[in-house]
């Protein structure tokens, strides 16, 4: 789940990681409101799960609390990579001498966390990784033996940075980033900039965020945070009926069930030159009800055109499935045509099935790639 | 022979009286798999069709000589379920649980790989070695004994691989679901070791998925480490970047972890990489075939 840059500031001033004070605002007049509160020079920052914001117009400075009011007007609802901006952030405009770039990554090669530090702040990590490596310090933790001070000290020498006050900052910045992480169970926590102001005081500017969703269960505070307004309308239904599903941009739509096999569905219509409308995964079974809430999420997608079912049948036999289908169908009223494709036990039995019930508008191939050709014939 | 189960296999699961446990630990039984014991705390003494129940892993190994432990608790508790046996111990761990949170499987990871125990998962489906023992999920009935040595990121496209094998007139030596998850016990590579050893196995598949950079590292590994013959199936092709595609593991960040730079890898180092499953199974049938 990832986090606004409000909200993954919520998080580090928890932890004691500085940040400006801001306030949250979802129309102009609450823009307004807030930049009063604050005084002074406000900036006026769209809340979206996107890069590219700044260029994109979502990021700017106003002297004042009408000017904020107005600023807030033409970004309020600005299309940024596809995601409307419905929410601002407030904050105290900082006045910036340096930029420094501050991360922990769960680095999933290694299997520890990985901290990178480097001067060159402020702009994408990966270009800096890419054009000057040796600029960037990187140092991994040991999940068992935690953090140990020294090895803020190698990070922050590694780095080059040589102000004694900023060193002392960042070794506090940079123990308490690492307990942000691993409290806040993180895949992902950058502070992009991280900046020292005319005066000296480090502080973090940005934030991304992302926290894992199997941990939320512990973290409920956390789990509260999401905007599920904010979320496609059929991730959003999905969400609610518990369906694993991902939005894509076709007009086949797709129920398989296990992850790969159903990764492997989309890349099989892809090959038989359609369009997959989404990834769905039916999970292990094949009831009925599950079934029917899968198809409810699919079909509220109205780009689709058809729909394919890719089914292999193990322990869940298929003539168990092929009856789930039929019971689904028969508690919906769907038109669409439905292209099946039954494999594993029971199989034949399951086809058999199919056919003798034979609804008109459903198609039984023998064949994943058959099947896909089908079902993209089918939404032409 | 066959890898990590086989009629040595002496089986505690953890989780034995939960309607899973309880459904698959006899399945797993039924098949031939020697299950001598289950762990649920509080329960023991009771027992599950005969299968003795104790309360912890510590008494299943002193009182029946576990030695391997399949694991269908709940993921809050799961990690704590592993401790306890590998503390125990256990030397061969095969977790089923999934959505255990990825900083618990880091700490588990770091420490299991200290003792020199086996673990397969989470989130996966476990390891069967036909005619030999099933332990875990895995519906056993649609694949044969044979030469094949195949291990897999996904349950049901591996069911399907496997399945598509046996109607070609192959077997498998044993299939190993590592599991879907970010960090998961055994990696490929681990995986590959044992094939590599394994005088059973001739032919190894190899079925991955987008995120992270294991099948390259496999891919890497394979040209200086694997003399048999190794195929490949990738999924994922036409995934989004960033959206988690059903396994927690199974997610393209930023540029990193494409099913194209996984196929690229491998076939760099002269894997063949079937587009589709059906595609996987045939290219094995031909390769199977000039080598034997």
């Amino acid at each position: 789940m990832d986090l606004y840059e409000y909200q993954g500031k919520e998080l580090f001033k928890r932890f004691g990681i500085p940040v400006s004070d801001g306030r949250l605002a979802t129309t102009p007049q609450e823009a307004r409101a807030a930049a009063e509160e604050i005084g002074g020079q406000v900036v006026v920052k769209a809340q979206v799960l996107t890069g590219g914001r700044g260029k994109a117009g979502g990021v700017k400075l106003a002297e004042d609390s009408a000017d904020a009011e107005a600023k807030a007007k033409d970004i309020l609802g600005l299309d940024i990579n596809g995601h409307v901006v419905r929410k601002l952030w407030i904050e105290r405009a900082s006045d910036i001498a340096k930029e420094y770039y501050l991360s922990i990554t769960f680095d999933r090669g290694a299997k520890k966390p990985l901290y990178m530090l480097t001067t060159e702040g402020g702009v994408e990590i990966e270009q800096v990784a890419e054009q000057n490596p040796d600029a960037l310090a990187r140092l991994h933790v040991d999940p068992l033996e935690g953090f140990q001070p020294y090895q803020a000290r190698r990070l922050i020498y590694g780095s080059g940075i040589d102000d004694p006050n900023e060193q002392k900052q960042l070794l506090g910045i940079v123990e308490k980033l690492y307990r942000c992480f691993v409290e806040s169970d993180a895949m992902l926590t950058e502070i992009n900039p991280l900046i020292v102001t005319p005066e000296g005081e480090v502080r973090a500017l940005d934030s991304k965020f992302t926290v894992d969703d199997s941990a939320l269960f512990r973290h409920p505070d956390i789990a509260e945070m999401r905007d599920v307004e904010a979320a496609d309308p059929q991730e959003r239904l999905a969400r609610e009926k518990g369906v694993t599903y991902v939005k894509l941009d076709g007009d086949v739509g797709i129920l398989g069930n296990g992850a790969g096999l159903s990764m492997s569905t989309v890349d099989v219509v892809v090959v038989a030159g359609g369009k997959p409308a989404n990834f769905c995964d039916l999970g292990g079974g094949g009831d009925a009800q599950g079934v029917v809430d899968a198809l409810e999420v699919i079909t509220s997608d109205e780009q689709v055109r058809s729909i394919f079912f890719n089914i292999f049948g193990g322990i869940t036999r298929c003539d168990e499935v092929a009856r789930g289908i039929l019971t689904a169908l028969d508690q919906m009223k769907i038109e669409l045509p439905i292209v099946v494709r039954l494999d594993g036990t029971n199989a034949e039995e399951g086809r058999r099935i199919l056919a003798d019930a034979a609804p008109p508008n459903l198609y039984v191939e023998p064949t994943m790639l058959e099947a896909a050709q089908r079902a993209v014939e089918l939404a032409a | 022979m066959a890898v990590i189960v086989d009629r040595d296999t002496r089986l505690v699961v953890q989780g034995l009286t939960g309607s899973e446990g309880r459904f698959h630990g006899l399945r797993n039984r039924n098949y031939g798999t020697n299950v001598v014991a289950g762990v649920t705390p509080g329960k023991g003494g009771q027992d599950v069709e005969g299968i003795p129940v104790f309360n912890t892993v510590a008494e299943s190994v002193a009182e029946a000589g576990a030695n391997t432990t399949l694991i269908f608790v709940p993921a809050r508790f799961a990690t704590d379920a592993i401790y306890e046996a590998v503390d125990a111990g256990i030397g061969t761990v095969i977790c089923i649980t999934e959505h255990i949170p990825a900083h618990d499987m880091l700490r588990v990871h770091t420490y299991i790989r200290g003792r020199g125990v086996t673990m397969i998962g989470p989130n996966c489906p476990g390891v069967l070695s036909p005619g030999k023992a099933n332990v875990g999920i895995i519906p056993a009935e649609i694949f044969s004994e044979g030469a094949i040595g195949l291990v897999s990121r996904s349950g049901t496209l591996t069911y399907q691989i496997g399945h598509e094998l046996t109607q070609l007139g192959l077997g498998n030596s044993t299939i190993v679901g590592i599991g879907g998850d970010p960090i998961v016990g055994s990696s490929f590579i681990d995986v590959l070791t044992r094939f590599e050893a394994d005088p059973e196995t001739e032919v190894i598949v190899l079925v991955g998925e987008i995120g992270g950079d294991e099948e390259e590292k496999a891919a890497r590994y394979v040209v200086d480490h694997v003399t048999k013959p190794v195929l490949a199936y990738i999924a994922g092709f036409s995934a989004p970047p960033g959206k988690t595609m059903g396994h927690a593991g199974a997610i393209i960040s930023g540029s990193a972890g494409t099913a194209q730079a996984k196929k690229e890898a491998l076939e760099a180092v002269g894997i063949e990489v079937g587009t589709t499953p059906t595609e996987v199974a045939q290219l094995v049938s031909d390769r199977f075939r000039v080598h034997s």
